[in-house]
């Protein structure tokens, strides 16, 4: 290669001179185009996290529970009675982009397969989405076809979609955002590593055969998206969850036998990233023969064969004497099974084809991409944003409408189009169904269960990145709270524009610090995570939308709660609130629907208050003391009652007293404000009368502010003279189904 | 009690009714796809799933599965066997029962909780429920729409070989068909998923009801 | 070597059952501008290499369709 095409070929396969002078640093002599392609792939941001590691770095990392942070394929903390839970998000965004269906399709396979990947067996999946708003084609075709693939691969591999989130927005116009989390439940001494070990061992390719699908999916993944995307649809792979369906329960029974020395799956650059990590890891080589890989189409380049992303694949190291035992049980499950190469004491990635030895790398500088750190520069626009001027907002004449629109809106409608598109019941875990504010599983055999969920909150942390990327780590921790388990460990999905541009990468930085913060006060560590940067169109980039997926656990999982209104005459509560200045209408749900805006900082989140009521609440579901509680979030107080109300079939009424003393107080004579005005840290909880001595005992230890709200029964929905509607017509708008 | 739950490729609710079958207190046994034995067990489950992918047809590969035909002849000897969702579709392409299971009508998959009503005791499977009782059991299928030609239903009909019927249709079956039975009524076939309302924590355990009903009718 | 012959089998839902796939796909294209457009029918298009069309009819009758809702057609193709 002449000194212009070894340009144009580093340039073309994503790397920058100074990262190809790194490589001819570090090799010692001019790399040969497969090498070249090894490095394009493990140092792609997907892979290698140039941009973000600087700054991951600031996460909270230990805590108690945690046996397993960062580094492997999944983080693990212990749940008690021997069994511990493995989980991890990931993000699917381009693929999902490009083509919808089998983006999100194999975005659910190879989560699954990284918590396989522990030794765990997948035991739940939630999802959390963006589109852009449905009132444009596109938009109702990505959801449409995201939805359908989630389904299409979840259900058939037999792990239950058992919560999520979707919200729209503009900024997600043509750049949708699709995380999957997956859990796993694991006995502790079954806990797998990636670490590859033992000179001599064999390595296994075990699943599928490998063809050209998703060749520098990983660069793709790190890239902005253009019209030159859609034509890249060749990248995007198809899923078999089939295969996977098989593979999950081989790679259970190898491990069941004790036959694996580890186990790794196969994802972003294909053997490459896999083997290069297991070596690294391990602090060994790994020798690869890709004449060895079974393929489904003729005349792969050995490069090619590296790099493949085809689904449903795992690597295994397994000692000689295994070996026999090991391809039996993959004969058994009709999969591929082949010793593809073997451990070795040398250090590096190489390749072999035909007994040739065709290029070699060392697997630690594979795995040491050069990393990038900016300058954080606070961004123009955050002092531009318009306050929410009260004087000039209108206050609505009739809230029937108001409060019918907001529950018809895209943003807060019933989501059970959605998830009855998904088997959320198989495997028979799922206590409380999708819908409520966490998932709640049990673990068979024990009385013990765990919660989990999933949350972004993309408009507050465009409006404040530091507060909201506190806001949704206290989210997640206000949810599990409320289904009554204790939040243990975090796993996050960094979602953000380009870290090249001065407003993404403050955003990158603040949200990141944010969340630390909050994870520090919480005493959730983050044991696992993925970042997907360069979430731009030529419309601009994303609301940054760090998602957080957080898992809870019960020691008695039959004490846990719901928002469903279960019992006329119940009383309800409300309580918390936690904003400096009260509720706010900046960046609601409600200046957006009514108003059409989405203009003023939201209130501050003070974390340690937060923590405080979070903590009461989930307190009182323990001791058994309240079934019933539900978060106050998108849409303000009277949603929150509204949806508990929806929830449960039964009508509510406020006290007429309690909505003077709310306009006066909280909405500072401003119904809407008082209504549909949101600050965190808020909740509503009901209860038997009988109960009230008790609750009021719990509720005044630590001087929280709480309120009785009024009274569960029958069949309408009153707040005082503003809102007087039949529950029938509440659940006609909040149940219209999101795909018509 | 032994009661065998064939496994194919694919199946994702074999364990799920090899539990549900030890709550009731039989004894479960695995039947694996490629061995064509039964055993010896008293009664057969064909689970949930999705058997080879559900590829080509829902059921169409899984029906030439080794161990399908001792299945078949277990049928035809009279052995009770009950197929769940994947297995309903399994046991409609091996013509153990009539009709077939199409694509929803709304063309999604539907998972939830829906309203059945129990129309025939007189099978191993309803034995142990009440004529006309109603059952909040939950169903996720794509495949669920019941077909049969209007000879076959009103035969169904009038032979009250509907076992269950929907309450509320979820998927556009004919005439609300949720299960049923062949001439012999020993084989049943329902979309609705029992084993999954097995226990009160999991919301209700009237699915035991059905599962139950195989001991009754063998006197257990 | 025995000669092979490609096979191109035909299957599609039997006339007058409900096809709601077609029904979706007619719905949508005058949706895109495509007027006129009467009825849609979605089917299944399968292909074989085969050393014999002897067995073709019984492959079909047994697993390629199910005769209870699907009819079929093949045809050797040159």
């Amino acid at each position: 290669m002449d000194e212009l095409s070894i340009k144009d070929t580093y340039t073309a396969l994503g790397l920058s001179d100074f990262e190809y002078d790194r490589i001819l640093e570090l090799m010692e002599r001019p790399p040969n185009f497969l090498e070249l392609s090894l490095f394009s792939v493990m140092w792609s941001e997907h892979c290698g996290y140039k941009n973000s590691r600087p700054l991951l770095s600031r996460f909270p990392n230990d805590g108690p529970r945690v046996l397993q942070g960062p580094g492997e394929n999944a983080g693990v903390v212990e749940v008690g009675d021997g069994w511990a839970l493995a989980f991890k998000v990931e993000s699917h965004n381009h693929p999902s982009a490009v083509e919808p269906y089998e983006g999100a399709a194999t975005g659910v396979g190879g989560i699954v397969r990284d918590i396989l990947a522990m030794g765990a067996r997948p035991v739940a999946v939630l999802d959390s989405l963006r589109f852009g708003p449905l009132d444009e084609e596109r938009n109702r075709y990505l959801f449409r076809e995201v939805v359908r693939g989630i389904g299409g691969y979840g259900n058939a591999v037999g792990v239950p979609t058992v919560g999520g989130e979707v919200e729209f927005d503009r900024s997600y116009s043509g750049n949708p955002l699709v995380n999957a989390m997956c859990v796993g439940l694991i006995r502790t001494e079954d806990l797998m590593s990636a670490k590859a070990t033992g000179e001599g061992n064999l390595v296994v390719l075990i699943g599928s055969k490998t063809g050209r699908d998703g060749i520098h999916g990983a660069t793709f993944a790190s890239d902005e998206l253009s019209e030159e995307s859609e034509s890249r649809r060749s990248n995007v792979q198809v899923g078999d969850p089939f295969a996977e369906k098989m593979a999950i329960e081989c790679c259970l029974k190898l491990l069941e036998g004790n036959l694996l020395v580890s186990l790794q799956d196969l994802g972003a650059a294909g053997i490459t990233s896999s083997a290069s990590e297991m070596a690294a890891k391990g602090g060994v080589g790994i020798e690869i023969e890709t004449d060895k890989v079974p393929l489904r189409e003729s005349g792969m380049e050995p490069w090619e064969i590296m790099i493949s992303e085809s689904q449903e694949r795992m690597l295994a190291i397994v000692e000689p004497d295994d070996i026999e035992k090991v391809l039996a049980l993959t004969e058994r499950y009709g999969l591929v099974g082949v010793v593809v190469g073997r451990v070795a004491g040398h250090g590096e990635l190489r390749v072999i084809h035909d007994g040739e030895v065709v290029g070699g790398v060392s697997a630690g500088h594979l795995a040491d991409a050069p990393t990038y750190e900016r300058e954080v520069v606070r961004p123009k626009y955050l002092d531009e944003i318009p306050k929410v001027n009260l004087n000039k907002l209108p206050e609505p004449d009739d809230f029937n409408e108001v409060l019918l629109k907001l529950l018809g809106s895209p943003n807060l409608r019933s989501r059970h189009s959605i998830y009855e598109q998904y088997d959320h019941e198989v495997q028979t875990n799922t206590v409380v169904r999708p819908g409520a504010d966490a998932a709640v599983m049990r673990i068979k055999g024990t009385k013990r269960g765990f919660a989990a969920t999933i949350d972004g909150r993309g408009r507050h942390c465009y409006l404040d990145p530091r507060g909201g990327g506190a806001a949704t780590v206290a989210e997640a921790y206000g949810n599990l709270s409320c289904v009554g388990a204790e939040p243990v460990a975090v796993t996050d999905c960094l979602n953000f524009g380009s870290p090249e541009k001065p407003d993404g990468y403050f955003q990158l930085a603040e949200c990141i610090e944010g969340m630390a913060e909050a994870c520090e006060v919480f005493g959730t560590p983050v044991v696992s995570g993925n970042v997907s940067l360069f979430n731009e169109t030529d419309r601009g980039a994303i609301f940054p939308t760090p998602v957080v997926g957080m898992v809870g656990i019960f020691e008695d999982v039959s004490r846990h709660a719901t928002p469903r209104f279960k019992r006329e005459g119940d009383m309800a509560v409300a309580l918390g609130g936690v904003g400096s200045e009260g509720v706010s209408l900046a960046g609601s749900e409600y200046l957006s629907v009514v108003h059409g805006e989405g203009s003023g900082s939201p209130p501050e989140v003070n974390l340690a208050v937060e923590k405080k009521v979070s903590d009461l609440v989930r307190g009182m579901v323990r001791s058994g003391l309240i079934d019933t509680a539900h978060d106050i979030s998108g849409g303000g107080e009277v949603v929150a009652v509204a949806e508990m109300a929806l929830a449960g079939g039964v009508g509510f009424e406020y006290e007429e007293e309690e909505v003077g003393r709310m306009v006066e107080g909280q909405g500072r004579g401003r119904a809407d404000l008082a209504f549909f005005g949101e600050e965190s840290g808020g909740f509503v909880i009901a209860f038997p009368e009988e109960k009230w001595d008790d609750v009021q005992e719990a509720l005044g230890v630590d001087g929280i502010a709480y309120d009785t709200i009024g009274e569960v029964g029958g069949d309408r929905f009153k707040v005082g003279n503003f809102i007087d509607l039949p529950l029938s017509e509440m659940k006609e708008a909040y149940e219209r189904d999101l795909f018509e | 009690m032994n009661i065998g739950v064939t496994i194919f490729p694919g199946s994702n609710c074999d364990r799920d009714a090899m539990r549900a079958v030890e709550l009731v207190g039989a004894t479960p046994v695995q039947l694996w796809h490629a061995d064509p034995d039964l055993k010896n067990v008293d009664a057969v489950i064909v689970p949930g799933g999705f058997s080879y992918g559900d590829y080509l047809r829902p059921g169409a590969i899984a029906r030439f599965a080794s161990v399908m035909g001792e299945v078949e002849r277990f049928a035809n000897a009279g052995g009770p066997v009950l197929g769940v969702c994947n297995g309903f579709q399994v046991l409609t392409e091996a013509h153990l029962l009539p009709g077939a299971l199409l694509q929803n009508m709304n063309l999604r998959f539907v998972s939830k909780r829906v309203r059945v009503r129990v129309e025939a005791r007189d099978t191993p499977w309803t034995a142990a429920c009440e004529s006309g009782e109603e059952l909040m059991l939950p169903v996720a299928h794509n495949e669920g729409n019941y077909f049969a030609d209007a000879d076959t239903l009103a035969r169904l009909e009038d032979e009250s070989r509907v076992v269950l019927r929907y309450l509320e249709n979820p998927n556009g079956s004919a005439n609300d068909i949720a299960g049923v039975c062949n001439e012999a009524r020993n084989v049943v076939g329902i979309m609705p998923h029992p084993e999954r309302v097995s226990d009160d924590l999991l919301g209700s355990d009237e699915g035991l009801k059905i599962l139950r009903s195989v001991l009754v009718g063998a006197g257990v | 070597m025995p000669e092979t012959l490609k096979i191109r089998v035909l299957v599609r839902p039997k006339r007058g059952i409900l096809d709601p796939q077609g029904e979706a796909v007619r719905g949508a294209l005058p949706a895109l501008g495509f007027d006129g457009v009467k009825t849609v029918h979605v089917g299944r298009l399968i292909e074989m290499e085969v050393e014999s069309a002897d067995e073709v009819e019984a492959m079909c009758e047994r697993l390629l369709a199910n005769p209870t809702v699907e009819e079929y057609e093949w045809e050797v193709v040159r």
